[in-house]
């Protein structure tokens, strides 16, 4: 599959049309679902005929095709890869999860009424894990995504099936959801881009809450310039999302360029130290030589809290997880359990029936550390160092433009390999969470393969609304060291 | 802090969460995994620090986000009920609330 902005130029131009570059990404989503379980829901005929209506609406603008459909239309024709958190009116909407049963929200998220606008075509829901928790997908009750570069390994979570839906080819772009890495990391395992916005720049209308004050829809993309695009569509004020913050978006796409002499990439050496796979720690370690030749000056930085963001995550995630997930009531929409008699039943065993042990868990852990005479102890201490994690940052950025961090401590792993352990588990995000804590932007970059040749991340790490900054790193990365290497399950 | 069996029962109930024997079994030891694990927060000293308040940039909390306060189109009651897992007479249908 072509890169989106390439695909929308061909689209415009009449070299080709809506409906084949749809009908290819539908073709591969098919044919590749088997393997890969990266898709919950393919929407052939909805997707088609979105396609046709596309054709029509580029063929009636006589004489003005070019750049007016551009403006109008800046993702006219390309197909779109959408997590199954982020509703959509008439697709299904399940989380990975059994509780919301069969639902079909009946409106839009703010981001994909924007990329419809856009004309952008939805081919599809992607399997994640349920409600967006888990860093291997392997939490979804569908069944886990597989990574196209060794199907016996995961591809990442939760926004695993986007992730592998880009990686193998099948869409150029696709969207997921990042509460403490869940974008970026599964990027980083299957060797594709990932966004995780600034806080409040991309509306959470209509993307199901897991931590509201961490949430972020995020995107995935083979190329800087195909996330700047998407990005660029989706940022912006809501009146939807009270959180959506006031904020110019700047042209990320002319922000572009290979120019990035004279920044100052921040690394810290504690983070490249203990821990981490020496595979992962080399490919870091020359992701940054290769910042350095192209004139970027490397300064050490230090981030002293970094090493507590685990344990503050998972009081605050959990915490806000177990209020939004008390909505979950077998009443107003999804699954209801039977042969309950009475509410106080009802709602216990459609809970018991309804979520999976991960999602159990993070709800038990939530409300224990909100339950009285433990609320002081873990959940403000929690916001405390959440404060110091913040001044971490504002101290970092003081020194430099944007840091640099490994993505996720290791390559993929094999399935059932940190099932039984959850702690083992939530040190996958240990690079990623700090940026959900602290609110600020990052993108995760391939950045080289291992010897078992799996995908390794860089993730650059920047300033509140600083992604126009952090694409161009991207972007100029890419142009000296793309990741030429295609994974071995591709359409 | 030791998790026993019964906490996690006491938590289940306030989550409603229904817990079989085998599942109290499983989670009492990973919980109190998780919980050991986060208390390492005590050794930091946070007697003067504020707390974080959400996710909010400066430029997120200087953001008006209150709106004009004009009706807008909602549901409606149809579509409000389409998904109901027992909808009756226009209205969500409940198991006896009263035993």
């Amino acid at each position: 599959m072509k890169p989106a902005i390439k695909l929308r130029d061909e689209i415009i131009s009449g070299e080709t049309t809506a409906r084949a570059a749809v009908e290819s990404a539908l073709d591969g989503a098919e044919k590749l679902n088997d393997t890969l379980n990266a898709f919950l829901e393919i929407d052939r005929e909805g997707a088609l005929n979105r396609a046709d209506v596309i054709d029509v609406e580029i063929r009636s603008q006589s004489g003005a095709v070019g750049e007016k459909s551009i403006s109008a239309m800046p993702l006219a024709g390309v197909p779109i890869a959408i997590k199954d958190n982020i509703c959509v009116r008439g697709m299904q909407t399940s989380c990975g999860s059994r509780i919301l049963g069969p639902y079909k929200p009946p409106y839009n998220a703010t981001a994909i009424e924007r990329l419809l606008a856009s004309g952008a075509v939805i081919i599809g829901k992607t399997n994640c894990d349920e409600f967006a928790m888990g860093s291997s997908n392997e939490n979804s009750a569908f069944g886990p995504v597989k990574n196209p570069w060794d199907i016996a390994r995961v591809p990442g979570g939760s926004s695993g099936g986007s992730a592998a839906a880009v990686a193998a080819g099948i869409v150029p772009v696709a969207l997921g959801s990042d509460t403490g890495g869940s974008v970026r990391q599964p990027a980083s395992l299957c060797g594709v881009i990932g966004v995780k916005p600034t806080y409040g720049r991309v509306s959470r209308y209509g993307l199901v809450a897991f931590g509201s004050s961490l949430d972020q829809i995020g995107v995935f993309a083979r190329q800087a310039s195909d996330a700047a695009a998407v990005l660029q569509i989706i940022a912006g004020r809501d009146q939807l999302d009270a959180t959506t913050a006031d904020v110019p978006v700047p042209d990320y796409g002319a922000e572009l360029s290979d120019d990035v002499k004279g920044l100052r990439l921040g690394v810290s050496r504690a983070l490249l130290g203990q821990g981490l796979n020496d595979e992962v720690r080399d490919a870091v370690e020359k992701a940054i030589e290769v910042y350095r030749d192209l004139g970027v000056e490397i300064v050490d930085i230090d981030l002293p809290h970094a090493k507590y963001a685990i344990a503050v995550y998972y009081i605050i995630a959990t915490a806000e997880a177990s209020s939004n997930l008390a909505r979950y009531d077998g009443v107003r929409y999804g699954f209801r359990a039977e042969e309950a008699p009475a509410l106080r039943e009802m709602y216990r065993k459609t809970r018991d029936e309804g979520f999976g042990p991960e999602v159990k868990r993070r709800i038990m852990l939530g409300t224990y550390v909100l339950s009285a005479g433990y609320y002081d102890a873990y959940y403000l201490k929690a916001q405390k160092v959440r404060s110091l994690i913040k001044q971490d940052f504002a101290q970092a950025f003081a020194k430099c433009d944007a840091i640099a961090t490994p993505t996720a401590p290791t390559p993929a792993f094999v399935f059932g390999e940190k099932v039984d352990d959850p702690l083992a588990m939530y040190l996958n995000d240990v690079f990623t969470v700090t940026a959900n804590l602290a609110g600020v932007p990052g993108i995760s970059v391939p950045c080289g393969l291992s010897s078992e040749a799996l995908p390794i991340g860089l993730q650059l790490l920047g300033p509140n609304w600083s992604e126009a900054l952090l694409l161009r790193l991207t972007h100029a990365y890419q142009s000296r060291n793309p990741l030429r290497a295609r994974p071995r399950v591709h359409a | 802090m030791p998790i026993t069996e019964a906490d996690i029962e006491k938590v289940a109930q306030l989550a409603h969460l229904e817990m079989t024997a085998e599942e109290r079994h499983v989670f009492a030891p990973q919980m109190a995994e998780i919980v050991a694990y986060v208390e390492q927060l005590n050794e930091i000293d946070t007697s003067a620090i504020e707390p974080a308040l959400g996710g909010l940039t400066p430029e997120g909390e200087r953001t008006e986000s209150s709106r004009a306060d004009e009706v807008l189109p909602s549901l409606g009651q149809k579509l409000a009920l389409d998904q109901a897992p027992d909808p009756a007479a226009g209205h969500f249908r409940v198991p006896k609330v009263l035993a």
